[in-house]
């Protein structure tokens, strides 16, 4: 046994390596940074969208759209990514990290690609979005501080990979690797193959950015860029429902409903949930029908079910743990007497909510060639992303961050009533926010123009009044949540920099402490089914499954006559 | 594969997916050899196979 310093958190039993621990902070608080940055962009866009504020003019608009861009879906959220990748092999496997080293190297790298990048963002000269679609050109720190990042979460990635390596070896661990574990796996996997991806595009784009290359082929480009571009959102798919099933655990004990089949669930995430990228180039010209629809609606469709899967088994093994504990009354007693007052738990819950029922179903709309059409490259698109990644992912995220202040951070979470209020307010206006952006852009409204009324503009476009109303909505709904998002940041920093102590006899200065675990839920006479109903461990998670599926059919089917509409034949 | 239980009588065999699954190099070639094969070396070759306009 290495003499690498651990130490126990007296409260949950976890044991933290104190380079793990460190790791784990920095990244952290470097993503909590990140999301600030992100969120003011995030104010400004959305005033500006909003038609009746309109508040910037194009080029701070473009400029702004692209810093909110890169900072939410690349930086923020791999930052926090790498965090939960060392959290979930390093602590829950209760081993040494590898090579720390090389992993503050990583951190390093990832830091300084976020400070030249937002630099070559904040001096005007790199307004290209986050697609940075050639032969529209930026600044090379642009794509340098890209490459620099994706460098250093490759590093992180490798590091996560040895310390399994390192865990196995020193027999830290019997059988498999926890399920949690495994989840963090697959978005590590899911990593390296959309950085792998990123660096194809992103170092001859730099290149071309330097003169040394004559041209990119914009299809190409397209093609692998996505290959990032999405993939990257996959990570966090992956690495959200890993953060259910911890928070499952965490808050009720909960065992998943079954090991064999939540592992498979991600296996078929790592072999398809990444062909899903085609879904962005169902327009594109240069590619065959076969390959859009095996990427989309054959393969992508074996990701959904996974995710159809998850979203399953973790509310299942939710109310198995509750009826355990004697809440059997009716179908949903398990769920009324949930600890809706602790934000580690609302917020987990409304992430699984708005994942699976704003994000997911209009991600198969979306993923299907023929109705994709109607709603192609208009603010549904971002409306869709922010129920996957935003509710999906960052709630997931944030509501681990008010478990973690006091395992991680050693502090009390400072303002709890603010704390407890902020999932319901982030979450819900999230999820207007992303309803009334698929309704305008079902009406039609581009993705991303500054100016949807195309004021003074050669060509005009007469959009209904509803549109504009429901670009209204998506103003006051997300200023709503970044409101929410705001609290967050304001907890969490206070909570860090300046919270009361968690005092406690844990210290480093020890090798190796057993961990403590909670004892697993006692199966009930008759098993787990003698709690539930109609022979079922988990009726209401049943009766929840079959209103989503209700739901799915039912907005399927309306978008394909939707579709008949808009193109009628005669 | 076998493993021995605890008493050490009986071999147990681990069944092949199992054994995919907690193999993580394993899985790390799926999770790249699929995408990149079916989108990536798939799709480069539809771009590259477009005529060039005279």
């Amino acid at each position: 046994m290495s003499k690498a310093q651990f130490r126990t958190c007296p409260e949950t039993g976890l044991q933290y390596h104190k380079q793990a621990e460190m790791l784990i902070r920095a990244h952290a608080v470097v993503a909590v940074v990140i999301l600030l940055i992100g969120g003011i962009a995030a104010l400004l866009v959305t005033l500006t969208r909003w038609p009746a504020i309109h508040l910037l003019p194009a080029d701070r608009f473009y400029q702004l759209l692209t810093s909110h861009g890169v900072n939410m879906l690349i930086f923020w959220i791999i930052s926090f990514e790498i965090a939960i990748l060392y959290f979930c092999s390093s602590t829950l496997l209760k081993c040494r990290l590898a090579t720390p080293k090389i992993a503050w190297l990583g951190f390093i790298l990832m830091l300084a690609g976020i400070v030249v990048n937002n630099a070559a963002v904040a001096s005007g000269t790199a307004s290209v979005m986050m697609t940075s679609y050639v032969p529209m050109p930026a600044n090379p720190n642009f794509y340098l501080g890209l490459i620099l990042f994706a460098v250093g979460a490759l590093i992180g990635c490798f590091v996560f990979l040895g310390t399994l390596v390192v865990a196995k070896d020193e027999k830290t661990y019997e059988g498999s690797i926890p399920l949690v574990t495994f989840g963090a796996l697959t978005a590590c996997i899911i990593a390296i193959f959309t950085i792998a991806s990123g660096a194809i595009v992103l170092i001859p784009t730099w290149l071309w950015s330097l003169g040394l290359i004559n041209n990119i082929d914009p299809a190409m480009y397209r093609v692998v860029w996505w290959a990032l571009g999405h993939s990257s959102q996959q990570i966090n798919v992956a690495a959200h429902v890993a953060v259910w099933y911890a928070i499952a655990a965490i808050v009720f004990g909960a065992r998943p409903l079954s090991e064999k089949v939540s592992r498979g669930a991600f296996f078929l995430y790592i072999a398809f949930l990444q062909l899903a990228s085609a879904h962005h180039l169902l327009v594109d010209p240069g590619l065959s029908a076969e390959w859009k629809i095996f990427n989309t609606s054959y393969a992508m469709y074996l990701a959904v079910l996974a995710s159809m899967v998850h979203g399953l088994t973790v509310p299942g093994s939710i109310e198995v743990a509750q009826r355990s504990k004697g809440f059997t009354k009716g179908l949903f007693e398990w769920l009324r007497k949930a600890p809706w007052g602790n934000p580690v738990f609302s917020g987990m819950f409304i992430s699984l909510i708005g994942f699976g029922f704003i994000g997911g179903i209009s991600g198969v709309v979306m993923g299907t060639e023929q109705i994709n059409i109607i709603i192609h490259n208009t603010i549904y698109v971002p409306g869709h992303f922010h129920a996957t990644v935003v509710i999906g992912t960052t709630l997931a995220f944030m509501s681990l961050t008010y478990f973690l202040i006091p395992t991680l951070f050693r502090r009390q979470v400072a303002f709890p009533g603010l704390a407890k209020w902020q999932p319901y307010l982030f979450g819900l206006g999230m999820s207007v926010f992303t309803l009334a952006m698929m309704g305008a852009g079902t009406l039609g409204v581009e993705r991303r123009h500054w100016d949807m009324a195309f004021t003074n503009t050669a060509l005009s476009f007469d959009y209904p009044a509803s549109a504009f109303t429901l670009m209204g909505i998506v103003g006051i709904s997300g200023v709503a949540a970044i409101l929410g998002g705001a609290i967050y940041i304001l907890v969490t920093v206070v909570s860090v920099f300046f919270g009361k102590r968690v005092e406690s006899e844990s210290s480093y200065g020890f090798d190796m402490t057993t961990l403590s675990r909670a004892d697993p839920l006692l199966v009930p006479d008759g098993g787990h089914e003698a709690a539930g109903k109609w022979g079922l461990a988990a009726p209401g998670t049943f009766v929840l499954a079959m209103f989503f599926l209700v739901i799915f059919v039912l907005y399927y089917a309306v978008n394909w006559k939707y579709l008949a509409s808009v193109w009628p034949m005669s | 594969m076998n493993e021995h239980t605890s008493s050490g009588e009986r071999p147990i065999k681990i069944p092949l997916m199992q054994r995919v699954l907690d193999n993580p190099f394993i899985l790390l070639f799926i999770g790249i050899f699929v995408p990149a094969v079916f989108y990536i070396i798939w799709g480069i070759m539809e771009i590259v196979n477009i005529p060039i306009a005279p």
